[in-house]
């Protein structure tokens, strides 16, 4: 079909062309040949609003020296510090545990990295299943709500124990008794239900206009869904999933129950063996440094789509 | 390109046969009825235009058209072939039909290029070279080829209607259902788009559509229906239904337009 190019058109143009002058250049941009000069006014407002601006940090210096004074003061006249310090805070089993502890680490995100792509995949192929019309997908749908209400429910460490003494107790030939794999597995079968319904909240909060549009163009269910649906849907979760992959990062130590030497119980070994806690405070800190990366480069993603997306800056 | 080309899923009706033709059309939400046995042809290459208060019926017709909506009785007809009948394929009607919606339903995630291009390249398996240069072509043709790039949340609420119905066209229906397009435009944006639909009109394409602009529907409709309270009280053409209208209903409804300056 052609749109043609008459004078009809010009009005048209010229309306789109006035629209992007106003959202475009600051309005001090008149094409006038005299410099701008600021006026007393505009001067005294950026002082003002500068000596604030100084003010507020001072404030909030002094006022987190303080706090963080007290905190301190609280926390080492408290009658057991010595002991607690000498017991949690020792510098030399710290040094002895941090490289036992580093090696168990390395399990632990092994560990992530393949159960959080498994959970990713499987999360969103049980939230699919979940959102398919008609009869046909009865028992599918059934199933998929079945799953997420069980092991949502099923507290974890239940679910790891089942599987990492259960599944060897049934003696089946060629399944395998290893407790990394395992509990790996129970990770993935609880984890897998949490994303599921993160994904399946962002599949309905896209609104119903966009799958009315893609519908109306001849798009089948399955094409809205991929083209449509998705990818606005997992823009939406992208934060939710970031929680839920630094719990299971967290809650990869919860295999040593196995038997399998992890962080955790790389440190719980040292701590039983000299009575002294702080391997386990060293393991603890090294999850937190960890997390923290993770949390500024799916901020950093976050931040990305939606700059490329949206004009809105800093609104 | 030209609009009166046969759609890929759709034959030439035949001589004389509307493109659109609904058969005493009824429909309801739960207890209130919202289409009560609704009868309209639509001829190939004019444009129909519903008018009245909102709430009465003028989308809910547009979406069973589109089969986003079922109808509870009455059948509706697209080139002599019902739509409504049990066991059709609904997206190859839906691929014959184009709809532009009230909040355009541009998809946000894409650019503007990849909101046009979408259903030639997935539906109707256009190259993607081939459905890019037509798709720049008709951005060309409306001052709009150097937003091609853009996401819609970058352009203005006159340029994303436009590129929507563009969007619409790209697939070149046989018939464009227009809901109420220019209702979520600032007052100064709605000439640029209704100057496009002119233009489709020159071209000869089949148009419903659903509008608040009365001046637009006199001067571009050919046939002008009056729905009220799911009811088409009174079908014309512009002059006969604006110049004289035979219901007490359609002149207090033009009445109560022109004073609120509308008309």
């Amino acid at each position: 079909m052609t749109v043609s190019d008459d004078a009809d058109d010009r009005p048209g143009d010229m309306a789109g062309g006035k629209g992007e002058d106003v959202t475009g250049g600051p309005p001090d941009v008149k094409a006038t040949p005299a410099a701008y000069v600021p006026s007393a006014r505009r001067i005294a407002r950026e002082r003002y609003r500068r000596a604030r601006t100084r003010r507020s940090f001072a404030v909030a210096a002094v006022s987190s020296a303080a706090t963080a004074a007290v905190l301190v003061a609280l926390v080492v006249n408290a009658p057991g510090w010595q002991r607690t310090r000498a017991t949690f805070l020792n510098a030399h089993y710290a040094r002895v545990a941090l490289p036992k502890v580093l090696d168990g680490l390395w399990l632990n995100l092994r560990l992530l990295v393949v159960c959080g792509a498994i959970v990713l995949v499987a999360g969103l192929l049980l939230a699919m299943l979940r959102t398919l019309r008609g009869p046909v997908f009865f028992p599918v749908r059934a199933l998929a709500t079945v799953y997420v209400d069980f092991f949502r429910g099923l507290p974890l460490i239940i679910c790891i124990l089942v599987c990492v003494f259960g599944v060897p107790a049934l003696r089946l030939s060629g399944v395998t008794h290893d407790p990394v794999l395992l509990g790996g597995f129970a990770l993935c079968l609880t984890y897998t239900a949490y994303v599921a319904e993160v994904f399946r909240a962002g599949i309905e909060s896209v609104h119903p206009g966009q799958r009315a549009a893609a519908r109306s163009l001849g798009l089948t269910t399955a094409q809205t869904m991929r083209h449509v649906v998705l990818p606005q849907a997992v823009r939406l979760v992208v934060p939710a999933l970031l929680n839920d992959m630094v719990s299971l990062q967290k809650d990869t130590g919860l295999v040593s129950i196995g038997g399998a030497v992890d962080a955790v119980y790389a440190a719980e070994i040292i701590a039983s063996r000299d009575f002294n806690y702080t391997p386990y405070v060293v393991a603890g800190l090294i999850f937190v440094v960890i997390t923290i990366p993770m949390t500024r480069f799916t901020d950093w993603v976050a931040a990305r789509m939606n700059a490329r997306q949206s004009q809105g800056g800093a609104v | 390109m030209t609009v009166d080309a046969p759609g890929p899923a759709g034959a030439e009706s035949a001589a004389g046969e509307p493109v659109l033709r609904l058969e005493e059309v009824r429909k309801g939400y739960g207890s209130s009825l919202v289409l009560r046995d609704v009868t309209l042809e639509v001829p190939v290459h004019t444009v129909t235009a519903l008018i009245g208060a909102s709430g009465s019926g003028k989308s809910t017709l547009l979406r069973c058209v589109n089969l986003l909506e079922e109808v509870d009785d009455g059948g509706i007809f697209l080139d002599g072939a019902e739509i409504t009948a049990p066991r059709v394929d609904q997206d190859a009607v839906r691929r014959r039909i184009g709809v532009v919606f009230q909040s355009y339903n541009l998809f946000p995630h894409m650019t503007v290029l990849d909101n046009i291009t979408l259903a030639p390249r997935r539906v109707h398996r256009v190259p993607r070279d081939r459905a890019e240069a037509e798709a720049l072509e008709l951005l060309a043709r409306l001052g709009l080829a150097d937003r091609a790039g853009a996401y819609p949340d970058r352009l203005s609420g006159g340029q994303q209607q436009r590129v929507a119905i563009l969007r619409a066209v790209a697939t070149r229906p046989r018939l464009l259902l227009l809901d109420e397009v220019t209702a979520a435009l600032d007052p100064e944006l709605v000439g640029e788009v209704l100057a496009v639909i002119r233009d489709l009109k020159e071209e000869g394409m089949t148009m419903v559509l659903a509008t608040h602009e009365m001046a637009f529907a006199r001067d571009v409709a050919d046939q002008v229906c009056f729905l009220d309270a799911g009811v088409v009280l009174e079908r014309g053409t512009p002059a006969e239904v604006f110049g004289a209208p035979r219901q007490q209903r359609t002149r207090d409804f033009l009445r109560r337009l022109t004073e609120a300056g509308r008309l």
